[in-house]
């Protein structure tokens, strides 16, 4: 089958989806192929399940593999670098994409993000600024329907946020005072859930499962604008993975976007492609499509693609409290502080720091796992390894003593771009349709890991100060968390030699192959990347109907 | 507090098994679910604390309930019927007419106090999964076993943004 299309956008998460629904809606003739399937929404509460019931793992939800080392599977990716990352864990295939599974916390990125070579003289600085990006954010907020209140640390907004904030949590309340006498007052947390029915989608009813997944719909997630899009007349193709892109005789332009779908190899071509399958996918795709004249991979003259790869890497801190702290009540955090974003106040290096609302076990999770043997032999129980699960009261006080009287806090940080971070392929592993697989090679670098041990200390101040009685890191610097925020792979730069994409986000090898993605931050600020995608690729949006 | 069939309807509700399901349920043998409910309720009895008592309605509408509409109906039908097929086996009696001791005993006998819950695995991990387990989510996931520990609107149920606001005297 080979088919024409005016744009043929690759991926259908945020980046893509977006962009499909506003160029179609101005008339344009989209295709959208994604790889993963289309799921039922009607089956979110069996969803709901297996992600409480302790049997089941989390990348079990949205059918994404669990265990990548495998080969021959659909997801198999390899982590030959220093850390093993969960990258299935991190990404979900399918329309939607992984903003089926996000948590939707939607804050902008700072001015200071765009200039944090000149300014700092680290990383490098963007071709664009916060001014060129700022009504798009707003276009964002308002297509995303972001719940928010705007706070003294973000950058100007020229418009409000379209739906009120949520009101904070008790449990915000405890903490409140010590994070402001430690320098980082709380404020609202952005997020793109509805505070109010809108835009046809109910109000948050409080599942508390928004990670990752909401039955409700109050959760925004990129369905929502792939469905849009195929209302007016874009045509999505899912189960449709890209393998290969095709370019002319010049090595000027791409001619087709080659995907395999029902055993057959299809092609789509078109006059503009624009890449949106995330910051791992992107660069894999890329550097599969080598030709004569890119041996090295399509777009990437500077060698650039794969490259830079950054995350934001995380510390928990949780603590004692002895009085009840109300948790697991709702899905998501109510607060945040952006107080120590300002590199120079505050502990230095970029961060967001936050109080959750999840500390302690939940009630099922507590109920159904029968308490680790080790926990027990930690706690002096000898008989621990002759004893059986305890039910009836016994069950009951030891779900109450694992759910009740906690308080997490967390804080994420900045990573700088190293040549050496990257998404590259591993020839000697293949995925289920025999191409090679993606290998992430990265480390934290000792900037973040700085960033990340001053919040370790901040963390402490605060719940000491909240009256904590006991204070423990859970996940510590040496071994952080990750968000799960996949950066800089396909960087956006004005120099060709040092970059992949230009301000435009158009190759610079290539005259129609345009990325939408957070692979194109050239930093990462501290800020979750969504709402700047989403942005991005509105600004696209814009861009290709005035060329097209 | 006594379980109700309101409280099996809530947990239910949660899982997307609403009222308007109720018309569609599988043909099944009156009998055999009567002999099911028997003997999961026999199994709430042991599992869950003495703060809530099991009544036939709630089991019956909540677990037998929401299996009518699962996949995973037979696996779950076979889970029950293996445990009083154990306790037959081990005591001559069926497991809903023995005392909470020797239903202990049997859940011993079985394995299933030790094993991890596998809705796919051995006898005593489909017992965990589909009698112990489910039996607990079905109290936890709702308001009532949530409000057990102090946590009125837990994860997988809808009730509403005010709970997470309120501090633990209202
Ligand atoms: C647990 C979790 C929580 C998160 N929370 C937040 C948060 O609170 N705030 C925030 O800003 N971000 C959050 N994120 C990150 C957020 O989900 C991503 O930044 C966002 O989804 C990226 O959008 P995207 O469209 O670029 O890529 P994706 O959403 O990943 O979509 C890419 C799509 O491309 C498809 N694809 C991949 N390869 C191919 C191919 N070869 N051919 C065709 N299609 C292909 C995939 O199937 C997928 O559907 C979270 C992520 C996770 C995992
Ligand atoms: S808490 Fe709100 S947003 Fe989260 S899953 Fe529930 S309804 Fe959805």
């Amino acid at each position: 089958m080979s088919d024409h299309t005016e744009v043929c956008v690759v991926g259908a998460g945020p980046a893509g989806s977006l962009l499909a629904a506003r160029l179609a809606a101005r008339g344009r003739d989209v295709v959208v192929l994604d790889a993963g399937p289309r799921f039922d929404r009607a089956e979110d509460l069996q969803r709901v399940e297996r992600e409480l019931r302790p049997s089941h793992s989390r990348p079990d939800v949205w059918e994404m593999d669990q265990d990548p080392s495998r080969d021959g599977v659909r997801d198999s990716y390899s982590t030959t670098g220093e850390i093993d990352y969960k990258l299935n864990r991190a990404r979900v295939k399918g329309v939607g994409g992984t903003t089926l599974h996000w948590g939707a916390m939607t804050p902008r990125l700072h001015e200071q993000d765009f200039e944090m070579a000149s300014r700092h003289g680290i990383g490098v600085d963007w071709p664009i600024d916060y001014g060129t990006l700022e009504p798009f954010y707003c276009d964002a907020e308002r297509e995303m329907s972001v719940s928010g209140a705007p706070n003294p640390y973000a950058g100007p907004r020229s418009e409000p946020y379209p739906l009120p904030a949520f009101d904070p949590s008790h449990s915000d309340g405890i903490v409140r005072e010590a994070f402001a006498e430690h320098g980082a007052p709380l404020h609202a947390c952005p997020r793109a859930i509805n505070s109010e029915q809108n835009d046809g989608r109910s109000a948050c009813m409080g599942y508390g499962t928004c990670q990752p997944v909401c039955p409700s719909g109050a959760k925004y997630s990129a369905d929502v604008h792939a469905d849009r899009a195929e209302k007016v007349g874009a045509r999505i193709v899912d189960r449709a993975p890209v393998v290969r892109l095709d370019h002319d005789e010049s090595g000027d332009r791409v001619v087709a976007a080659v995907y395999e779908r029902d055993g057959e190899r299809r092609r789509v071509s078109a006059d503009v492609f624009v890449l949106a399958a995330g910051a791992v996918e992107i660069p894999r795709l890329l550097l599969l499509s080598t030709s004569q004249r890119y041996p090295d991979g399509l777009a990437n003259t500077s060698g650039a693609v794969g490259r830079y790869f950054m995350e934001h890497p995380g510390i928990k801190v949780v603590g004692e409290f002895d009085e009840p702290t109300r948790q697991h009540l709702v899905g998501y955090e109510t607060s945040v502080s952006e107080a120590f974003y300002d590199h120079d106040d505050g502990p230095a290096g970029t961060m967001i720091v936050q109080p959750y609302n999840d500390a302690g076990e939940y009630p099922v999770a507590a109920a159904l796992s029968s308490r680790p043997l080790s926990g027990r032999l930690a706690d002096g129980d000898v008989t621990a390894p002759f004893a059986s699960d305890e039910w009836g009261d016994a069950l009951l006080d030891d779900v109450r003593e694992r759910t009740e009287g906690f308080i997490a806090l967390k804080a994420w940080v900045e990573q700088l771009p190293e040549w050496e971070n990257r998404v590259a392929l591993d020839r000697s592993r293949t995925d289920d349709r025999g191409h090679p697989v993606p290998d992430l090679q990265f480390s934290v670098g000792e900037h973040a890991s700085a960033s990340l041990r001053r919040a370790e200390s901040f963390l402490y101040d605060v719940l000491e100060s909240a009256g904590a009685t006991e204070v423990k890191t859970v996940v510590g610097p040496d071994e952080p968390w990750f968000a799960f925020h996949h950066l800089g792979t396909t960087r956006m730069g004005t120099d060709p030699e040092s970059s992949v994409v230009n301000a435009q986000l158009r190759t610079h090898d290539l005259d129609n192959c345009y990325v939408a993605s957070s692979s194109v931050f050239p930093t990462g600020g501290a800020a979750n990347p969504t709402l700047t995608i989403a942005a991005l690729s509105l600004r696209l949006a814009d861009h290709l109907d005035g060329t097209l | 507090m006594k379980l109700s069939r309101r409280d099996a309807l809530v947990a239910l509700g949660a899982m997307g098994v609403g009222a308007g399901g109720v018309g569609v349920l599988r043909e099944r043998a009156a009998e055999s679910e009567e002999a099911m409910t028997d003997v999961l309720l026999a199994a709430a009895e042991v599992v869950y604390p003495s703060a809530v008592t099991p009544t036939r309605e709630f089991v019956s509408a909540y677990a037998v309930g929401r299996r009518r509409f699962d996949a995973d109906a037979e696996r779950f039908e076979r889970a029950v019927a293996d445990l009083d097929r154990r306790a037959r086996h081990d005591t001559g009696q069926s497991f809903a007419s023995l005392s909470l001791a020797r239903r202990r005993d049997v859940f011993r006998s079985l394995g299933a106090d030790r094993a991890h819950a596998n809705h796919g695995g051995t006898t005593a991990e489909r017992v965990r999964y589909y009698v112990v387990d489910d039996l607990l989510y079905a109290l936890f996931a709702s308001p009532t076993g949530g409000e057990l520990v102090g946590c009125e609107n837990p994860p997988g149920h809808p009730g509403g943004t005010d709970a997470y606001q309120r501090g633990p005297e209202a």
